[in-house]
């Protein structure tokens, strides 16, 4: 009997026990180890002479032109990002929640970008926006328009690859939309109606008020998404011309392998600039949205 | 737009912009193969993702039941790490969790690409929440019955629990198939790579005007995912937004 009392108490220790050791092993240590890393100059042949230097990275970080450079380039990916997805997916949304058959076709082609590789879009959107074989041009050129440089030019470069994460992601956050959408009682709407509101007073009045709660989740997890961008730079453009695609996963990245002390401490500052953002957000935004 | 990324796989094989090609080259896909490891690429694929799957449903079923029908001490600390861990991104944590490995010395294994996934945060947060929906009265009932915990949670919760099973599994096949940044870091040698990160390198080995064999390399990277899309995309696009609305 007491065996297994002793069992019973042990036992959800133990079917716990393998979940909490994933997560301490590779989240909550690992971020320990990053902020202990990022005081040190680290050698990565000889730990013995790593040297502890203090503050020195973060000094380092914060006087350096590129780093300030990187952290722009973010910026302006995630805000152009977040802009246009939200735009878009909405007026993509409020088209669909008009179900129709035709309208949930749409619906499953307009997800099919999000499930699939971004290594697949990039290397397609790579060689669509070639100058000189792609489609685009070529679209351009037969509309009469000019052609741009795409992803050679430090210009466009940066707005290239927000067109293509904007392309990734519609579809998904539409859906999320939709869903919201679709959950708001139709009683309203036909009052609207009876009111004779106009389309575009619906949607600013009714639809956008009523999923507020979905259209801040998605604010945030966009957010903070972008402000992790890595893959599409690696792949498109790896940082350039002239550093103009350049971002902080990828600068980090550059700095893994030859200063790791300095890469950590970008790393802490990444993490905490998320942290920010997020309790920015809830601030800023949790007074305003309307929860029913 | 949408239809353009299946359909031009097929249509970048010409190099001209033509829409359709006038002759399928099915030999690029012959060529793709042998340019690389390829074969070695897609069976590190095969094996990390479906590792990833079967180590993550071990762990995170009796975590979640434990999490969802027990009362215990540390439980609420306990679970917020996991919510916290739901929230720290690999892009942060990779030189650390790469440091490690290269102690352990796996680093030229396929583990630094499979371990760290063990815990799902998110699959054991969904099917928490699964579990505490399910009345009590079936598990008292099934305890009466004598079957013990590890019948109740195999044989009964997790049958039950099969929408929120297959979320969490839709979704880590995604994203693991499909992963590139954790294999980039963790890899440096072709033989433990998978296919994202193979199919990348091709493009600097191959140079940047073989669009066609890039392309074809792609259309075997895209293939599983559509297959599994088609065959349950309505599945998977409730899984999908499921997940974002919560």
């Amino acid at each position: 009997m007491s065996r297994n009392r002793l069992w019973g108490k042990l036992r959800p220790y133990v079917m716990i026990g393998p979940a909490m050791a994933g997560i301490i092993l590779f989240v909550i240590y690992p971020v320990l180890y990053l902020i202990y890393l990022s005081f040190f100059k680290y050698n990565l042949l000889n730990k013995a002479k790593s040297k502890f230097i203090g503050l020195d990275n973060y000094s380092q970080i914060f006087s350096r032109a590129d780093f300030y450079k990187t952290l722009w380039n973010t910026c302006l990916y995630t805000v152009g990002v977040v802009v246009l997805t939200m735009v878009l997916s909405l007026l993509v949304a409020v088209w669909l929640s008009n179900s129709t058959k035709f309208n949930s076709l749409i619906q499953v082609g307009i997800f099919t970008p999000h499930i699939i590789s971004i290594v697949s879009i990039s290397l397609v959107w790579l060689w669509m926006m070639d100058p000189n074989v792609g489609y685009l041009n070529y679209i351009l050129k037969s509309l009469g328009l000019p052609p741009s440089q795409w992803l050679q030019s430090s210009k466009t470069a940066l707005g290239s690859i927000i067109l293509v994460s904007v392309w990734h992601s519609i579809g998904y956050y539409a859906l999320i939309m939709v869903a919201a959408i679709k959950g708001i009682s139709k009683d309203i709407f036909e009052a609207a109606d009876i009111d004779g509101a106009s389309k575009l007073r619906v949607l600013l009045r009714i639809t956008i008020p009523m999923i507020s709660p979905q259209l801040f989740f998605i604010l945030i997890i966009m957010t903070i998404g972008s402000f992790k961008v890595f893959d599409t730079v690696r792949i498109m453009t790896g940082g350039g011309p002239n550093k103009a695609t350049e971002t902080l996963v990828y600068y980090i990245y550059e700095f893994r392998t030859t200063n790791i002390g300095y890469a950590s401490a970008t790393g802490v500052v990444l993490m905490a600039a998320i942290a920010v953002l997020t309790v920015v957000y809830f601030r800023m935004l949790s007074k305003k949205v309307h929860y029913s | 737009m949408i239809s353009t990324s299946l359909q031009t796989y097929a249509e970048t094989l010409r190099f001209p912009p033509t829409l359709v090609p006038a002759v399928p080259q099915w030999e690029n896909f012959v060529r793709a193969m042998s340019a690389g490891p390829f074969m070695t690429y897609a069976r590190n694929s095969v094996i990390i993702t479906l590792s990833i799957l079967v180590i993550q449903l071990l762990v995170m079923i009796p975590a979640a039941y434990a999490f969802a029908k027990y009362r215990f001490r540390g439980k609420t600390v306990m679970f917020s790490m996991i919510l916290l861990a739901f929230m720290i991104p690999g892009q942060v944590t990779f030189i650390p969790v790469y440091l490690m490995m290269a102690d352990w010395g796996v680093i030229k294994t396929l583990i630094p690409q499979i371990i760290p996934f063990m815990s799902n945060a998110f699959g054991i947060f969904l099917l928490r929440q699964y579990f505490m929906q399910t009345p009590e009265e079936i598990i008292e009932a099934a305890r009466l019955d004598n079957a013990s915990e590890f019948q109740i949670i195999w044989r009964i919760m997790t049958p039950m629990a099969l929408p929120a099973l297959a979320t969490v599994v839709l979704f880590s096949f995604v994203s693991h198939w499909n992963d590139y940044f954790w294999p980039l870091v963790m890899t440096d040698s072709t033989g433990v790579r998978p296919l994202p990160v193979g199919i990348s390198m091709l493009k600097e080995t191959e140079g940047i005007s073989n669009w066609h064999i890039i392309m074809a390399a792609n259309v075997v990277l895209v293939i599983p995912i559509l297959l599994v899309y088609t065959f349950c995309s309505k599945y998977i696009v409730r899984a999908f937004v499921y997940s974002g609305i919560k």
